[in-house]
């Protein structure tokens, strides 16, 4: 029986019937009707104090639990000011849904109060979106929009509802199916390129596992450890797939990329072949491409096959889920080692001696401060491994990927493709309503939190003790070494003076949170400790460090991998490695 | 580069074309000419891109306009096996009377292009052909001296018997 309801019940209904069960969102005159149903609704709601933070709380919500994530906003300044998590989820293939209020239909298209033309302008960072002006639109609406942000390459959709649309009366119904002639479901590989793959596996003397955020999104880590330890290949894990295979794992050799270990970054460029499993040769990834992995082939696997070929040519591509992919790779790949394995023996000895020789390491500033890496990596330390952590963007966010051991999917999470300041508080925040048992460390920048860190109120007000540790290195970090290294020294603009002003354990205080601060390396594990102690309120570790601290090793921006540096001027010592 | 015709069926939905326009200039994709109209079907529209591009790029926007939700179907039509149709509008000055309206009358008659409106001194022309006799014709009808010109992008149809 259909029940008549205004649009804006209805809206709530539907949300209700596609599982939601907390968004975060800020309320405004166009989207002020559906308000009213929330009152009342199982939903639970968490007032946020910007609309950026609703929208990456939602994304660290989405991250942490692999549901979707929804954050709702008025029209105009409020939808505005989701564009830029929107962006981000977008890039980070996060499934999300962002609601906005509408100026009434009759008005739209007049430069009326408060309206912007946020489809338009969500048009090419979204996966979808939809402007509904008519209340019987709503809940297919609502259905597709959930649909498609959770299936096939998850992605972000925006569901824009007019304010009359809200307001009208209509008889509620849920749509049964869902029918999207355009949409197709590429989970299922085809046989013939699993097939292909695995005869070219059985054939590579260099394979190397590039595992990408496809894998953790896929829910295929089991499918990859079995896989990995089937080939017995060095792996990799993108920023976007830390924790999708155990950092403890003997065939883990890091993180590639700009500020990847030697070990990943050089075993890449010298593979025969690339086992590509949900990653898409970002050019953080690659380096300057056309030098990228010279005598590797490809196998890619992604569920997008728009990826295919976008960036690096595949030699095997297999579209498809990329668990389904391993989950049959596995026995075709045993079929054909069946008939001879090759031998990796030689390979990993090569691997291995970059291993042992690079590891990933930084050095004690001489002066006795703190160094930012120290910190990081005691709080990995300490910290158990169902820890999630998320990161701003910056040395911090890099330091955090390469010194905290990740062991389990959906305990890093952080703006990878976007690269946006101020994701991490938010983020926790989200992160802490979808895994409340679960502790959860923002790990953030001076600069970064400063973008964002009014949601500590939103935290301290709706009891999610999220833990902030603030790496405080007094300025742009990240800029500032880029000065050092290319722009000699000039630090225009990237000192934030932050030792001075905020005072952020007084910041913290003020926002209903408890503040720390740690000056001194023999603080470091009895300050950590005391904000585990802490579960009841969010708390805030102000570590003060050392400034001139940078993130090694570094691929230039626009070079090739093979010009890797471990530290200022100084690149591996290749001659003395058999290559 | 080689101009490919691509076939797109799109849901009949506001905000289509500005989805599939604002593919290619994001993708950085040049489009030389775009047709949108409608089908048998009133559900679904047709848009008929013409796209200046490599093997390897078209094959990437291809994929990329597939991903676009709205987008049911995309053939690419080569002029070989389809039938490929432009429309155009071109105003010709008549300059020196009788000779010259002699000497268009001759190219229009090779053509089989006509006239939709003649006065002393212009002669407005109608043609729907090939997108290879289009460019004929404007070549020819140029010395005469063209004052306004007006072309549809290409519409554009497999054939029936393609072998
Ligand atoms: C919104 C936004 N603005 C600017 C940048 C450019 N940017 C990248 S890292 C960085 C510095 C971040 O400073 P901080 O949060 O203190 O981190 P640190 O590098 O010092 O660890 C800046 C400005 C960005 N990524 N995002
Ligand atoms: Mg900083």
């Amino acid at each position: 029986m259909a029940e008549e309801m205004t649009g804006a019940q209805s809206l709530i209904r539907s949300l209700e019937n596609a599982g939601v069960d907390v968004m975060f969102g800020i309320p405004g005159g166009a989207i002020l009707p559906a308000y009213d149903p929330i009152y009342d609704s199982k939903i639970r709601h968490i007032l946020v104090r910007h609309e950026q933070g609703a929208g990456h709380a939602a994304t660290g919500y989405a991250q942490a639990t692999g549901r979707v994530g929804t954050c709702i906003a008025t029209s105009g300044p409020g939808a505005t000011n989701l564009v830029t998590p929107i962006a981000d989820a977008q890039m980070d293939s996060v499934p999300m849904v962002a609601i906005t209020g509408q100026v009434p239909s009759s008005a739209i298209g007049t430069d009326a109060f408060q309206e912007a033309d946020i489809r338009g302008i969500t048009m090419p960072i979204t996966k979808h979106n939809y402007l509904v002006t008519r209340a019987v639109d709503i809940p297919r609406a609502i259905a597709e929009a959930y649909h498609i942000a959770a299936s096939g390459r998850p992605g972000t959709v925006l569901v824009d509802v007019a304010k009359d649309a809200l307001q009208e009366k209509v008889n509620y119904e849920w749509p049964k199916n869902i029918d999207l002639p355009g949409y197709r479901d590429h989970s299922q590989p085809v046989p013939q390129s699993i097939r292909d793959a695995a005869a070219l596996i059985a054939q590579s003397v260099r394979p190397v596992l590039y595992v990408g955020g496809g894998v953790i999104k896929a829910n295929a880590h089991k499918e990859l450890r079995a896989l990995a330890e089937l080939v017995g290949a060095p792996v990799v894990t993108t920023l976007m797939a830390r924790g999708a295979f155990p950092d403890s794992h003997q065939l883990h050799v890091g993180m590639p990329g700009m500020h990847g270990s030697v070990a990943a970054v050089t075993s890449l460029q010298k593979a025969d072949l690339l086992i590509t499993l949900g990653a898409r040769f970002d050019d953080r990834v690659t380096g300057k491409l056309s030098t990228f992995a010279p005598g590797a082939k490809v196998i890619h696997a992604d569920i997008d096959p728009a990826e295919i070929g976008k960036n690096r040519h595949a030699d095997v591509p297999v579209i498809g889920d990329v668990r389904l992919t391993m989950a049959q790779l596995l026995p075709a790949v045993k079929a054909e080692f069946a008939k001879s394995q090759p031998d990796l023996t030689p390979w990993w000895k090569q691997v291995e001696g970059w291993r042992t020789t690079y590891p990933v390491g930084y050095d004690v500033p001489s002066d006795g401060s703190l160094s930012p890496q120290y910190v990081i990596e005691r709080l990995g330390k300490i910290s158990d491994p169902d820890t999630i952590y998320t990161a701003g963007v910056g040395q911090h966010q890099m330091w955090a990927s390469q010194f905290i051991n990740y062991e389990k999917p959906r305990t890093w999470l952080n703006s990878g493709g976007l690269g946006t300041m101020g994701y991490a508080v938010p983020a926790a925040m989200g992160a802490k309503v979808g895994a409340p048992d679960t502790t959860v460390w923002a790990i953030d920048g001076d600069g970064c939190f400063q973008m964002t860190n009014q949601e500590l109120v939103t935290c301290a007000i709706n009891n999610i003790p999220i833990k902030v540790a603030l790496i405080n290195n007094e300025s742009l970090g990240m800029v500032r070494q880029w000065q050092t290294l290319f722009y000699n020294q000039r630090y225009s603009n990237t000192d934030l003076h932050s030792k001075r002003v905020p005072d952020f354990a007084k910041l913290a205080d003020a926002m209903g949170c408890i503040g720390l601060r740690c000056e001194r390396p023999e603080d470091v594990d009895k300050t950590i400790e005391a904000a585990m102690a802490i579960t009841d309120q969010p708390v805030v570790v102000d570590f003060n460090v050392f400034r001139d601290a940078m993130v090694w090793p570094m691929v230039a921006a626009g070079t090739s991998n093979d010009d890797i540096m471990i530290a200022r001027e100084l690149a591996p010592d290749w001659d003395s490695q058999e290559l | 580069m080689k101009t490919h015709t691509l076939s797109v069926l799109v849901e009949n939905q506001a905000g289509v074309l500005a989805r599939v326009s604002s593919l290619f200039s994001r993708r950085g994709y040049n489009i030389e000419a775009l047709s949108v109209g409608p089908t048998q079907n009133s559900e679904i529209s047709r848009i008929t891109i013409s796209v200046n591009v490599e093997g390897h790029a078209l094959d990437q926007v291809i994929q990329q306009l597939d991903k676009l939700v709205n987008v049911i179907d995309i053939i690419e039509l080569p002029a070989s096996t389809s039938h490929q149709v432009e429309l155009i509008l071109v105003r010709v000055a008549v300059a020196n009377g009788a000779s010259d309206q002699k000497k268009i009358d001759a190219v229009l008659e090779k053509h089989g292009a006509h006239v939709v409106e003649s006065t002393a001194t212009s002669l407005t022309i109608q043609q729907t052909a090939k997108p290879a006799e289009i460019e004929a014709l404007i070549s020819e009808l140029t010395p005469f001296g063209i004052m306004e010109l007006t072309q549809s992008g290409v519409v554009a149809m497999g054939r029936t018997i393609t072998s």
